[in-house]
């Protein structure tokens, strides 16, 4: 009997933790509740409706889904989107990579490394139409300079086999020195001393790139890797800018068609529709990428 | 200024347009007027939007005008870029919150008013009594759907003509009175293609009609391009395909069913884009998804412009030409053919004070607002005073407009294709019309697609 009032009082004195715990994460929980859950799940939920904004949204089942696996639109949107994302990655990461141990092999200047980062600063809006006109096939410099050396002019925004691999360079223009920093940061993580010991042991700097660098830098480029292809996925601006979409089919990637169903044809459930494949296509590599890179362990330890 | 060129979401020319808007005037210019006589304290206020900064000051001059007649109406009137233009509407049917009234455009209102989007202006005192007939012949019916219900009240018009430097005529010994009187066909492209032939020089100073002439590398080419046109053509082909007789659909309006299947439209099409093969007009390659025949013209890269009269004001821009305009070329049935084209003011459903807003409207179409605007030079107004007064606006500025405004005279227009589902028309038929431009595609497999087109009428 006499020990009841103190149990009592100590389970109590429980709760007020949890209460005290509950209210200190209400902020983020409803945050993450409001803006990603809730929009995340009605995206979902439209995407099996036709909807138009302007009349209520009426539920059609999977039509959505049926009519995209049957679109021929959607795969080359698949496909266009996939070689940008090939091109676009595979070319920044190997630069950025470079850059970065440059950086940490030859200069540690500041000056340098924030030269690196400039491209960044600049809008992707901006460079895209810097580069438009740099390219453009009658007036642009750029193939003013291409005649001078005696070649053809080159349509970079305007043929089909020239947008992607131009929207793709600009974008790892803009993007290279971002990565080659956080690329860079990891570099710092690896201990000199594994360097020295390597040159004791008569190694070349091509040798201990192989050997040391790369392997320990695996998580960090993995992160990097992931981080960069979902970005790059999501490709829209560079290309609503330059060339919305053409020549032909050429570079209308998933975003853009995507963003033409919805505000352009106002066809919101079938819009919902294709962002939810891209959801479930960016989970699948993203998975994919984390397990073959094996991101989440370091071999540093 | 205007885009009246009903460009998809990637028809450039908005995008260019959008980015000058922006530049003239910081996307969104709202002008907040009649402070100066609402000293008795206006009870209604309406808002009124359009997209087109080049017509803006002519419109708050009307609607100054309105509000003197009716001091109890306030307007403010809000003018934003072609691409914000439709967005914001849509945004504002969705919140509530849109416009009173608005510049409407014949791809745009058959879907709202599918929707209920729209007064049917027959409902409204003010405007119930306008009589069709004032305005140029056909217009009024545009926006006229088929069960009787009118959503729109004309405010101007457009045509298509020839704009060409009498400086780069003059160098190939040709005077303005040669481009009078073409005929053109699809087979051999008549005296219209000599024309071109003849004005096109490549890198030697070969011209088109010459032996040795270099498709492949030409300085000058007799056409400029304004693009592939998507599903109309506005510009670029629709005139010389009615010129065969060819129609868009069934009816000249809200037709059920395109005619893209037809002979005739993949014979022009395959002559018109068979025109940078020849070396006549530059290739999609130089031109891309932002055509500037404008800017063309202007450098001199094509001398013979073909495009719409609410672009005279761009061309009368350019410097270091003398500007002349003259007419389409007559085609198989004996005479030249134009699309015909034009705005209105509709009232959103939304409004709360329809009556005020049908007032409005009803001004807006009157031949004292259309005078006005006539007279600021930018646009040919619906109503036959308006468009004179616009006729000698143009004058005065140094263009003989009259090309533009002998077609509907003539009554040598066809309209524009006004039909349900333009949207997914225009993004299914654009890139077609780029690969037919490329050469990728032969103009007849568009047999093919037309019941597709079809089925998108709904």
């Amino acid at each position: 009997m006499t020990t009841a009032p103190a149990s009592t009082g100590a389970r109590r004195r429980r709760r007020d933790d949890t209460r005290l715990a509950l209210l200190f994460i209400a902020p983020a929980t409803i945050g993450l509740l409001v803006f990603y859950f809730w929009p995340l799940l009605r995206g979902v939920w439209l995407s099996f409706t036709s909807w138009d904004v302007l009349t209520p949204a009426t539920f059609i089942g999977v039509d959505n889904y049926t009519a995209m696996v049957a679109d021929p639109v959607f795969w080359n949107a698949v496909r266009v989107t996939a070689l940008y994302v090939v091109i676009n990655i595979g070319v920044q990461t190997v630069v950025a990579l470079l850059i970065a141990v440059l950086m940490q092999r030859l200069s540690q200047s500041i000056l340098l490394r924030s030269l690196v980062l400039t491209p960044y600063l600049v809008s992707n809006v901006v460079a895209a139409l810097v580069f438009l006109w740099i390219l453009d096939f009658q007036l642009g410099i750029g193939n003013n300079i291409l005649e001078g050396l005696g070649l053809d002019r080159v349509g970079f925004f305007t043929s089909e086999e020239w947008v992607i691999p131009t929207i793709a360079l600009v974008n790892v223009w803009r993007h290279m020195g971002y990565t080659a920093l956080l690329i860079f940061a990891g570099l710092l993580t690896i201990p000199p001393t594994m360097y020295e010991a390597a040159r004791v042991d008569g190694a070349s700097e091509v040798r201990s790139f192989f050997s040391i660098t790369l392997p320990l830098l695996r998580p960090i480029l993995g992160l990097v890797l992931i981080v960069s292809v979902i970005g790059s996925f999501q490709v829209f601006d560079t290309v609503a800018v330059t060339t919305s979409g053409g020549p032909v089919d050429a570079s209308r990637v998933l975003q853009l068609y995507i963003y033409e169903k919805a505000f352009a044809q106002f066809d919101f459930g079938y819009a919902s529709a294709l962002s939810v494949a891209l959801l479930l296509l960016l989970m699948i590599v993203t998975f994919l990428q984390y397990r073959v890179t094996r991101a989440g362990q370091s071999d540093l330890s | 200024m205007t885009n009246r060129t009903l460009s998809t979401q990637r028809t450039p020319r908005r995008r260019r347009l959008a980015a000058a808007a922006v530049a003239a005037g910081a996307a969104a210019v709202t002008v907040a007027c009649g402070a100066g006589n609402a000293a008795g304290g206006a009870e209604t206020a309406l808002d009124y939007w359009l997209w087109d900064a080049n017509q803006l000051p002519a419109y708050q001059a009307c609607v100054e005008a309105f509000e003197e007649e009716n001091p109890d109406i306030d307007v403010r009137v809000s003018q934003y870029g072609w691409d914000d233009y439709w967005q914001k509407l849509t945004a504002g049917f969705v919140a509530g919150a849109g416009p009173d009234v608005f510049t409407d455009h014949l791809t745009r209102y058959p879907e709202y008013a599918g929707r209920d989007l729209l007064l049917d202006l027959n409902t409204l005192d003010a405007t119930a009594d306008v009589d069709p007939d004032t305005f140029q012949p056909g217009l009024a019916e545009l926006w006229v759907t088929p069960d009787g219900g009118r959503y729109g009240l004309p405010k101007d018009f457009d045509t298509i003509a020839l704009f060409y430097d009498v400086n780069a005529l003059t160098e190939a010994g040709m005077s303005p009175e040669d481009l009078q009187g073409l005929t053109w066909n699809p087979d051999d492209g008549g005296t219209f293609e000599d024309v071109i032939a003849h004005l096109s020089v490549d890198a030697n100073g070969v011209r088109g009609d010459e032996e040795g002439f270099d498709p492949d590398n030409v300085e000058t080419y007799g056409m400029a391009s304004n693009g592939s046109g998507g599903a109309e053509g506005q510009t670029q082909w629709s005139w010389l395909a009615a010129s065969t007789g060819w129609t868009f659909t069934d009816q000249p309006v809200w037709g059920t069913e395109y005619h893209f299947d037809d002979p005739r439209l993949h014979e022009t099409l395959a002559w018109y884009f068979g025109l940078v093969e020849k070396g006549f007009m530059p290739p999609y390659e130089e031109v891309g998804t932002s055509p500037n025949p404008t800017q063309a013209l202007g450098s001199g890269r094509a001398v013979l412009s073909s495009n719409g009269s609410w672009m005279i004001r761009s061309y009368t821009a350019l410097e270091g030409v003398e500007l002349g305009v003259a007419p389409l070329p007559a085609g198989p049935v004996g005479h030249p053919m134009s699309m015909y084209n034009g705005l209105a003011d509709s009232i959103s459903a939304q409004t709360e004070n329809p009556e005020e807003a049908a007032r409005l409207v009803a001004f807006l179409g009157s031949e004292a607002c259309q005078v006005i605007v006539g007279e600021a030079g930018v646009v040919f107004p619906a109503i036959p005073a308006g468009t004179e007064a616009a006729v000698e606006a143009f004058a005065d500025q140094g263009v003989d407009v009259q090309p533009f405004t002998d077609l509907v005279d003539n009554g040598y227009t066809f309209f524009f294709p006004v039909t349900d589902g333009y949207g997914s028309i225009s993004a299914l038929m654009t890139p077609i019309m780029d690969e037919i431009y490329i050469g990728s595609r032969d103009p007849e497999t568009l047999t093919q697609l037309n019941d597709q087109v079809n089925d998108l009428i709904g």
